[in-house]
């Protein structure tokens, strides 16, 4: 399960403790209807710089997941650490940014003072955020839409605003919740390849939540299987595929064996249902 | 219309019909220059010589094939003639019956500016200049129509002053009491309603900010609020002349009672308007209370409170003027209204009226501006 004792890794170099590990993870949600499993006896860690997709069918948590990485939910069973910390106390250090289904940008700011509105709240200088506005909004190819609302712009270009705010605070963790699952397969494939090139250059360990197989073989170092009912990861895939990859990448072999054993990992998880 | 091709003078059968209707009428208009018609000013006969120019213009362009003048501008070349001829008539038949043909000319006004509104509401008059004067001038030829349809009715018809006087009289009576009606709106309204509308609007906000953090105060003050705020709360005006004296303390303090709760209310539920995933985005910055308050939910709350702030404009005013049927000093509105309608001074009662009804609208209009400039980002505002 310990990525960072698999020689295969390709993205980190450094090898340092584990940026989040979870042990015995377990979540219930206590409904009307009884107990919810959302995440049982999950054990995971991952490591600086690496790019984690987790996939799997709706219901099998990778959201719940996600969130409670972020603090935005606490589980039930096990423990989890990120950075070494507890999840409340990185949360409290803004050890992450996170990025939403939805953009979730406040329709009354433009798109430097949505960007700006961490910095605010955690209280940058003046100075710093301008710098810090103009230079996230460049990495997202935004420059130039600094004084639009959220309303003006697309669903694409709206996306990669929160995405922005999500990087104006140096956050070495990005937590994306199926960031582009509402957009459509081409604005996808350029935000995907945009995404690639800013890890590649922020050196950001990133964890990214999708229902779709070419989405997480193309982007990730790292494919966490999950699947329902109750919550739990079924297969880790360490990807082969080097760190430079064009679209086309996924017309290779290689890369159709990695979406196949992706494919074999999520019809496993669901063959208990049939 | 600017198309060269015949009787293409309106657009619908409906315009068509009404335009029939109206040349009918007039033509029952007989004769044009005997009294009671032209009892007025000899003048007014001059204004019927633009709507001959437009008749034999329109006569002229049709007999030669070309294209027809806007028939808007024949409609208001004829109102611009006739109404000063029916509104003057009015004069010379005083305490008698009118002639029937009197009516027609009436009818005839009347459908003319309906049929005006409908073409300046039509395709021709929604953007550009035209669409920002039609936007001013339909209103306006709407209402001056229902003012003319009263005058004419009420006098024509001999309806005694003290159950319905003619705009004109209350006009009269507003020109000529000036003095009077200014102290009357520095009383009631510069004095009782600004100050009781901005106390009750800022404690009912303060209170709903104070209710949101503390749940204690959620619980058991929005209980007692919702049955407050279905009480008669003019009942509490003689309580509150007790309480504050005669002067306008009282009906401001009625004032702040009215308009609390529905800022309560709608402030407590505006600070939930924001979505669950705003909040755990303000939750993953580890933002603090107030940071969220300030920078997520009072913005969001926004459209609930102006509505709150509109709902009160009004009811500022009601109460502020009711209140004042309890006790007061010889000065303010609602005082002015209940003694003058006992001395049967009605036209006063309604010249009172109409000064509350254009400050109440100004009041309104005000907030509604400020609310689209602060929620401009709302769909509702920016249309989208």
């Amino acid at each position: 399960m310990n990525a960072l004792a698999s020689p295969t890794q390709p993205a980190t170099a450094t090898v340092t403790a584990p940026v989040i590990e979870a042990t015995g993870l377990g979540l219930t949600f206590e409904t009307g209807d009884g107990p919810v499993h959302a995440l049982s006896n999950v054990d995971l860690a991952i490591g600086k710089g690496e790019f984690v997709s987790f996939i799997g069918p709706s219901g099998c948590g990778k959201t719940t997941f996600l969130r409670v990485i972020a603090d935005l939910e606490q589980p039930t069973a096990g423990r989890i650490t990120v950075n070494g910390m507890s999840p409340e106390e990185a949360r409290r250090q803004r050890a992450y940014g996170y990025v939403f289904q939805a953009a979730g940008l406040f329709p009354w700011r433009t798109i430097e003072r949505n960007v700006a509105l961490p910095l605010e709240i955690m209280g940058y200088s003046k100075a710093e955020v301008a710098q810090r506005i103009a230079r996230t909004l460049d990495l997202v190819n935004l420059t130039g839409f600094e004084k639009k609302f959220p309303w003006q712009l697309s669903g694409g270009m709206q996306q990669r605003a929160s995405i922005a705010r999500a990087l104006a605070f140096d956050a070495d963790l990005l937590l994306m919740d199926e960031p582009f699952g509402a957009l459509d397969e081409i604005v996808r494939d350029h935000l995907n390849e945009q995404l690639l090139q800013l890890w590649d250059r922020t050196n950001k360990t990133i964890c990214f939540v999708t229902h779709s197989i070419p989405e997480a073989v193309y982007l990730s170092t790292k494919i966490v299987v999950m699947s329902p009912r109750p919550g739990r990861v079924t297969d880790v895939i360490d990807s082969t595929l080097p760190k430079e990859r064009p679209l086309d990448i996924r017309e290779t072999p290689e890369f159709l064996a990695i979406a196949a054993r992706v494919r074999d990992g999520l019809r496993a998880g669901h063959s208990y249902e049939d | 219309m600017s198309t060269p091709r015949k009787m293409n003078l309106v657009d619908t059968a409906f315009q068509r019909v009404l335009l029939f209707l109206i040349i009918i009428l007039t033509l029952l208009f007989y004769p044009l220059l005997e009294p009671p018609y032209l009892s007025g000013p000899g003048w007014q006969s001059v204004l019927i010589l633009p709507l001959l120019a437009y008749i034999i213009l329109v006569l002229v362009q049709r007999y030669r094939g070309t294209a027809l003048p806007p028939v808007e501008m024949g409609v208001g070349l004829f109102l611009l003639a006739y109404v000063p001829i029916c509104l003057s008539s009015l004069r010379g038949f005083d305490g008698e019956e009118a002639p029937r043909n009197y009516w027609t000319t009436v009818a005839a006004c009347a459908l003319a500016a309906w049929l005006l509104n409908d073409l300046l509401s039509g395709p021709k008059y929604r953007t550009g200049w035209r669409g920002t004067f039609a936007k001013f001038a339909v209103p306006a030829i709407f209402s001056l129509t229902l003012l003319f349809l009263w005058e004419v009715l009420v006098r024509a018809f001999n309806v005694p002053f003290v159950l319905l006087p003619p705009p004109s009289a209350i006009g009269v009576r507003i020109a000529n009491s000036l003095p009077v009606l200014a102290a009357d709106v520095n009383q009631t309204i510069f004095k009782a309603v600004f100050a009781g509308y901005a106390m009750g609007c800022a404690a009912g906000f303060v209170v709903a900010i104070l209710a949101d953090r503390f749940l204690f105060l959620r619980r058991g003050l929005l209980p007692i609020g919702n049955m407050v705020s279905a009480l008669p709360i003019i009942g509490i005006a003689p309580i509150m002349v007790m309480w504050f004296g005669f002067d306008w303390q009282s009906k401001a303090a009625v004032v702040v009672v009215m308009t609390f709760f529905p800022m309560l209310v709608n402030t407590v539920a505006g600070l939930t308007a924001a979505g669950h995933m705003e909040r755990d985005l303000m939750r993953t910055y580890a933002s603090s209370y107030w940071q969220t308050l300030f920078k997520l939910r009072l913005p969001a709350a926004m459209p609930f409170i102006f509505n709150a702030l509109k709902i009160n404009s009004t009811l500022a005013l009601i109460g502020a003027i009711v209140a004042e049927f309890f006790g007061t000093p010889v000065v303010g509105m609602g005082f002015r209204i209940s003694t003058e309608v006992g001395r049967m001074n009605v036209d006063m009662v309604w010249a009172e009226i109409a000064v509350a009804a254009l400050a109440g609208s100004v009041f309104y209009g005000v907030i509604a501006l400020a609310e689209r400039a602060v929620t401009f980002w709302h769909p509702s505002i920016r249309g989208g």
